[in-house]
């Protein structure tokens, strides 16, 4: 059994001017000690995702159909308030995007790592969770004696270290990093690289990491789902997805990676995302495709299976 | 020492070969911070010092790019070289074409060295100053708050052609919009002018900010960044259109990035700044494949590439730590606290900028002899 099933996956918005499509039937799977990466440009409905795998979702945005199970149970079907107290954090927790924010800023950071532990296990002390925020501190690489720091006397990539600090705190199965590293320094980007893996490697923790940068994604991912227009277009290994790309998108969007090394070539994929209020009957990528066929403005691809653990949403591939 | 000595003099000390298009000689910029009461008290006075004495010259039709981490000064010197904030100190020279040159010297200015005019003093003068703006132009970052929303995007063009008088009339105007808007490719024209930021794409409202940027017809152009608000499928593209720009109008671009991959894509030269100092500057290819100082080699070392094998190495990274604050800086070598090669010398003295290889300069206690 997947640690985590995610099953025809639909989550709309109810805005004013109508219902965007943000998540639209995606299936896909987190087996235990994997990573996933989940890489898609802005608008493709990646964070939202990543959101409703906690059932955070934010008004108007609504879970409306599918199924997610994690290690069985239903998540989508279980109370508000079981999820808050057995669920949320305790088996799935997440990194949020841009530290700066999410960090109190009138609050030491050892109160906000001992505020998750304390919430959700009972006998437990506030001294003995500040002893454990000053341990989850120095797995991270930040001196323990920093628990009494504010977040204001830390530097940028010190954030987002405690922030990830946060994230494991219950010691969750599975942890969900929603952009990690951006707004970051290269150079910190890599540390902060370098420690998810060590993490990955050491406790053997699940991810999903979320992000536009397919160059960030290699770096750490053993699976890799590529998101268009609210759709998983298609899903496979790290090396099924880079170095034998399928959906023209894909490709595209590898393409069009700007590398430091190798041939210089400046490519890049004509057109732009479909409005997901309304999007094009079909496949969402033919109004961008080269490839495109009159089947593809009429009908929406399955996904196929082009070879073991590789699929694809596209015509060119489906059996007619 | 008069100022034409002192340009001179500074000319032959620095790498700068004096025959180029713009020239920053030891150019400053701090930035006052705010004090508390008892640094009042004390008389105690703090800057950020966000460009801190950087010379380059920058080419008839070239490329050059800056490359940095967030907060080592690569916006202030872009934004200091057009004019939007003046300098704290050095000298900008720039060149402008003769009909321009001609009215500058209407305005009573001299050119201070050969055909070079001193920017420092024009900034300060209105007229002058305006004029300039059909010489250099920038392209901002964000393409999302560098558009009025209130304006159609016939308006946004029309704006600076009134404000210049160079088209008189409406159908003149109208011509030269149409003109723009095809150049970066949005047709119909007539379909966008109409048109409200929101009413489009990312890409295509950085498409009418270099519309703007390029409408007065100017020569030099500082691109702050202009793609790392776009998708990537979509960046080349706007990359792509500006080299063609480049090419058809004789422009001369000052490009300002973090990420070195771009700047290999688009760039001649490249010179990288740490804590407001340029440590490296050479051709882009030598800068990327043969870096010299060793905060180069750690940027380049810490890039990621869309390698899957990538996952099973833990990145070698030479560098501790992050970038201190612009306030404190170090003494001697800037990079000193975070360098592995650091040796007495370098919390002591400042290195200089020296030519290590033909064209290919470093600012390191390594590689002086």
């Amino acid at each position: 059994m997947p640690l985590l099933e995610v099953k025809d996956l639909r989550v709309y918005y109810y805005t004013l001017k109508g219902v965007v499509k943000a998540v639209d039937k995606v299936s896909f799977s987190v087996e235990k000690g994997e990573t996933l990466g989940l890489a898609g440009e802005s608008g493709c409905g990646k964070s939202t995702l990543g959101f409703s795998l906690l059932r955070l979702v934010p008004p108007p945005g609504r879970i409306v159909g599918g199924k997610i199970l994690f290690e069985g149970m239903d998540v989508t079907a279980m109370p508000e308030d079981k999820l808050r107290r057995e669920y949320r954090w305790k088996r799935v927790s997440m990194i949020f995007q841009g530290a700066m924010n999410a960090l109190n800023p009138v609050k030491t950071i050892g109160d906000q790592i001992a505020e998750a532990i304390l919430a959700h296990e009972e006998n437990v002390t506030k001294r003995e969770a500040l002893e454990r925020a000053a341990e989850l501190l120095k797995m991270v690489g930040i001196e323990p004696r920093r628990i009494r720091s504010y977040p204001h006397e830390l530097s940028g990539g010190m954030k987002q270290r405690v922030v990830i600090a946060m994230a494991l705190a219950l010691n969750p199965p599975l942890v969900i990093a929603d952009e990690p590293t951006t707004a970051l320094d290269v150079v910190v980007q890599a540390q902060i690289m370098n420690l998810l893996k060590r993490l990955k490697k050491e406790y053997g923790m699940s991810m999903i990491l979320i992000s536009h940068d397919l160059a960030l994604i290699a770096e750490i991912a053993d699976k890799v789902a590529i998101m268009y227009a609210g759709k998983i277009v298609e899903i496979g290994t790290a090396e099924q997805i880079y170095n034998n790309p399928k959906h023209p998108y894909t490709q595209g969007l590898i393409r069009s990676v700007p590398r430091l090394r190798g041939a210089k070539r400046l490519e890049w994929i004509p057109g732009q995302p479909p409005d997901l209020r309304n999007p094009p009957p079909g496949c969402r990528f033919a109004p961008r495709c080269p490839y495109a066929m009159d089947r593809c403005r009429r009908e929406e691809p399955p996904m196929v299976e082009v070879e073991p653990g590789h699929w694809v949403a596209c015509w060119l591939y489906a059996k007619r | 020492m008069s100022l034409r000595e002192e340009i001179e003099k500074l000319i032959k000390e620095q790498p700068v070969k004096g025959d180029e298009l713009l020239i920053a000689l030891n150019l400053k910029k701090y930035f006052p911070v705010r004090r508390g009461l008892s640094d009042i008290l004390k008389g105690r006075r703090l800057y950020v010092r966000a460009v801190d004495g950087i010379s380059f010259g920058i080419k008839d039709g070239e490329v050059f790019c800056l490359v940095g981490e967030s907060g080592c000064g690569k916006t202030t010197t872009g934004r200091t070289i057009i004019g939007l904030t003046p300098p704290t100190a050095g000298y900008l020279l720039y060149r402008p074409r003769p009909e321009i040159a001609k009215q500058f010297r209407d305005l009573g200015f001299e050119p201070v060295y050969k055909d070079y005019f001193l920017l420092n003093d024009l900034f300060r003068n209105k007229k002058a100053n305006k004029l300039l703006r059909r010489e250099l132009q920038i392209i901002f970052q964000d393409p999302y708050g560098s558009l009025n929303p209130r304006f159609t995007i016939y308006s946004t063009l029309e704006e600076p052609l009134v404000v210049h008088g160079i088209a008189r009339t409406y159908e003149e105007r109208f011509r030269y919009i149409s003109k723009a808007l095809e150049d970066v490719k949005l047709t119909p024209p007539e379909e966008f002018m109409k048109r409200y930021p929101h009413q489009l794409s990312g890409g295509q409202r950085q498409r009418v900010v270099i519309a703007r940027a390029l409408i007065l017809d100017p020569r030099f152009i500082v691109a702050d960044e202009p793609v790392s608000m776009l998708d990537v499928s979509i960046r080349a593209e706007i990359l792509q259109l500006m080299l063609e720009l480049k090419a058809r109008r004789n422009l001369t671009y000052l490009f300002i990035t973090h990420d070195l991959a771009i700047a290999r894509l688009i760039c001649n030269r490249i010179a990288v700044m740490y804590l407001g100092k340029i440590v490296e500057m050479g051709p882009a290819d030598e800068i990327i494949e043969k870096p010299i100082h060793p905060y180069t080699k750690a940027l380049v070392a810490a890039i990621p590439e869309p390698d899957p094998s990538n996952r099973f190495k833990i990145r070698d990274l030479p560098i501790r730590g992050e970038v201190p604050s612009a306030i404190n800086i170090p003494p001697g070598c800037r990079f000193h606290p975070r360098c592995p090669h650091a040796f007495d010398k370098c919390s002591k003295e400042e290195p200089p900028l020296i030519e290590v290889e033909p064209g290919h300069y470093a600012a390191c206690w390594l590689y002086h002899k």
